[in-house]
């Protein structure tokens, strides 16, 4: 492994997707190989199965690089938090 | 132009007055309220519980606040939106537009209602009577009454 990105990054997560995770947020430092929103997931998604199991139909899970809605091609770099969270059912 | 995030409940003719008060360049107010209801099918719930991202709710919500204000002409908007325990008949959700005329300020109303459920981020879930609770899912129409603003 090369060095990692020194910046820790605060991950986000709400509704079912925090319920399946176990928890609401948490700071992690993103490996090298993690570019992209879509790379993020598949990392998280090594970190064990509550990950796997929140992260199970990937596509049904939205993203938002700080507080802004993005697309998982999305790339990370610079985001101070990053959060994930189920389409939205306000209203 | 203002947007309010809070648990506590709603008067809506208290707040169109406000938004309104002192105004003579006002011609039409369209004020939507949504309230929590029994869903069509299913079993009746208990209660509701609105969860959102602090920061991201009021940024997002101002941003669909500032589209509309970009494409109708309008003198004043509000949008309230609810969060934690709710019951059936409960306020949720209040939008106000208004306008010199009705026109804008209806459709200003719909595409903020329409923006605001497919990209605001709130969420719902649902408890029935006997305990059990349940996250609502994301309506396909919902996404499709927010398409019909693009622009071609």
């Amino acid at each position: 492994m090369s060095k990692a990105s020194p910046k820790p990054v605060k991950l986000l997560y709400f509704a079912w997707v925090r319920e399946k995770i176990g928890r609401g947020s948490e700071e992690v430092t993103l490996p090298d190989n993690v570019a992209t929103v879509a790379d993020l997931v598949a990392w998280l998604k090594t970190r064990g199965p509550e990950f796997g199991e929140a992260f199970a139909r990937p596509e049904v899970v939205r993203a938002a690089l700080d507080k802004a809605h993005v697309k998982s091609d999305a790339p990370v770099l610079g985001a101070r938090e990053i959060a994930f969270f189920p389409p939205v059912t306000g209203g | 132009m203002s947007v309010k995030v809070q648990s506590e409940d709603f008067d809506v003719a208290a707040e169109a007055a406000a938004l309104t008060a002192g105004r003579t360049d006002i011609g039409a107010i369209v004020t939507f309220t949504g309230r929590v209801r029994h869903d069509d099918k299913g079993p009746p719930i208990a209660s509701m519980t609105l969860e959102h991202y602090p920061g991201m709710t009021e940024t997002e919500l101002s941003r669909i606040e500032a589209d509309a204000m970009a494409r109708w002409p309008l003198q004043a908007s509000l949008i309230i939106h609810r969060t934690g325990h709710l019951v059936p008949g409960d306020n949720i959700v209040l939008v106000v537009t208004a306008s010199a005329h009705r026109q804008a300020a209806f459709e200003a109303a719909g595409f903020l209602m329409d923006y605001l459920k497919t990209r605001a981020p709130f969420w719902k879930k649902e408890t029935g009577p006997s305990g059990e609770s349940s996250w609502v899912d994301a309506r396909e129409n919902d996404e499709t009454a927010a398409k019909r603003w693009r622009s071609p």
